[in-house]
């Protein structure tokens, strides 16, 4: 009997641009972005879903993607930190992290950012967090201002080792005002 | 990790086949768990049958009033659907009070319910555990167990099983709905998860290449629902203790209850001794009290973690004592 196959080819579009990979199994989506495409901005902190460094958004969701079997996400779309900037002009989420200081090392700064970006748009949904009061009118979700406290709870996947948190809240306030 | 094939299921019943013929097969959900495992060495399938994109993803309202959830539902999916959060509010609160924006967004209905403790010693293939390797001992008993369990726990094995989601279906009697080669079945949350006895390596009632293919809610209970948790930061840690209630008091007397602890047990833990000892009494702090305290009197503390119990205790208290004001009162929903 034949041993089974262990590796797949993996078609991704990562910021626009389309990648054929044959793949080992085992190959994460950060090691495919990191090893085989040469996309270094997500970062392999934990490597277990702990710190949020590895943040990216796929199909337009932000998920950890050092937990993402790449054979399991065949034709995905993803977005890296790379694809965030249009040329030279920085996201507004870059900008404003620069304007607060929001980090000191920047390890975290590429998750915190695709983090970020998903996290608005998650609250822009309707999505509740935990600490967004009980709405009466749930059938017909409305935009979940973006609090101090909202960002804090909605934002704790993404770990600082520098505790460049206050920074980081500020900055994606100045975002979402 | 160990090279392993892949295979994607074009349907439920050809993925429970491709399970069954492979004795190293596992199921696939949202990875965030099993992947986790893989890389520990804890898990180490020779075959992934990939169920995430079969289309068990469908959240709807049944003919008798209840809800049908589809194993794929997301958890951030499942937390933020207008008929969980509007007729369930409990639901939505555990699932929301556990991981982080980002697992939840991979994380699915039926992989939360079947993830593994994170006990330590569980989760170091360096160390002996009976979950893991059964007969190879238990070092939590003696070790690090601030963490693990206070009730239900067996010379074997002290883990906890560690999802919210599950605490808050315990409470409002949800049932799973399996399929696996011998067909269809259906089983009580209450009686989905195990204790872990002599065979802790079990951590639920399912059998071999059996798929969790969806959750049944009934018509939501009369009264209110909540759940809280207690753990060790603000947000993104697993809990030492939770509680999820659904009370409905009539004239200051309490006419139904249902309450359930996470955190304290291999399972969730229906308090089904409170509950009958509250229903008929006063809605009072005392009633909660006695009733939670009668629950807790089968408590079993590990030397680091008796600190559960009462925490367990006052948290069940100050729910029921939320549920029970009138609305605008509490801070419980």
């Amino acid at each position: 009997m034949e041993p089974p196959e262990t590796t797949s080819t993996v078609t991704l579009r990562v910021n626009g641009v389309q990648h054929s990979l044959d793949l080992d199994h085992r190959t994460t989506v950060l090691d495919a972005l990191r090893e085989h495409l040469g996309l270094t901005g997500a970062k392999k902190g934990c490597d277990h879903a702990q710190c949020g460094a590895c943040t990216v958004l796929v199909d337009g969701r932000r998920t950890n993607s050092c937990l993402l079997l790449a054979v399991a996400h065949d034709g995905a779309e993803v977005t890296t930190v790379e694809g965030l900037a249009e040329g030279d002009a920085l996201h507004p989420l870059q900008a404003a992290f620069l304007e607060r200081d929001g980090f000191q090392c920047g390890y975290c700064t590429p998750g915190q950012l695709c983090s970020a970006l998903g996290m608005i748009a998650e609250a822009g949904a309707g999505a509740p967090s935990l600490v967004t009061p009980p709405a009466e009118a749930a059938l017909s979700p409305a935009p979940v201002p973006l609090s101090p406290e909202e960002i804090r709870e909605r934002m704790s996947g993404n770990l600082c080792r520098c505790g460049a948190y206050g920074n980081i809240v500020a900055a994606i306030e100045d975002v979402t005002r | 990790m160990r090279a392993f094939a892949y295979e994607r299921a074009g349907g439920v019943d050809e993925a429970i086949a491709a399970v069954a013929a492979s004795p190293g097969g596992m199921f696939l959900g949202g990875g965030t768990n099993l992947v986790d495992l893989m890389k520990l060495g804890v898990a180490s399938p020779g075959l992934l049958v990939d169920i995430g994109r079969l289309p068990l993803t469908e959240v709807r309202e049944t003919p008798d009033g209840g809800l049908h959830i589809g194993a794929n539902v997301r958890n951030s999916d499942l937390a933020a659907h207008p008929a969980v959060r509007s007729r369930y509010p409990a639901l939505s609160q555990a699932v929301l009070a556990g991981a982080s924006g980002q697992i939840r967004n991979t994380a699915t209905t039926g992989g939360n319910l079947l993830q593994r403790t994170r006990c330590l010693y569980f989760q170091d293939v360096a160390k002996p555990c009976n979950k893991r390797e059964p007969g190879s001992g238990c070092p939590a008993r003696e070790g690090v167990h601030r963490d693990l369990a206070v009730l239900g726990h067996s010379p074997m094995c002290v883990a906890t099983h560690p999802s919210d989601m599950a605490v808050a279906l315990a409470a409002l009697d949800a049932v799973v709905h399996l399929r696996g080669p011998g067909g269809e079945r259906t089983v009580p949350l209450c009686d989905f998860h195990r204790l872990p006895g002599d065979e802790p390596q079990r951590d639920t009632v399912i059998e071999p290449a059996e798929l969790v293919v969806a959750v049944g809610l009934p018509a939501p209970p009369a009264g209110r629902s909540a759940y809280r948790k207690a753990r060790d930061r603000a947000s993104y840690a697993f809990a030492l203790a939770s509680v999820a209630a659904v009370l409905d008091v009539r004239a200051g007397v309490v006419e139904e209850v249902r309450l359930a602890f996470g955190g304290l047990a291999h399972k969730p833990w229906r308090a089904r001794v409170a509950e009958e000892a509250l229903r008929g009494a006063p809605a009072t702090e005392e009633s909660f009290a006695r009733a939670a305290e009668a629950e807790l009197a089968a408590a079993e503390p590990l030397r680091e973690n008796g600190f559960k119990v009462r925490l367990a205790r006052n948290l069940a208290v100050r729910m029921l004592g939320d549920l029970a004001a009138p609305a605008g009162e509490g801070s419980a929903s």
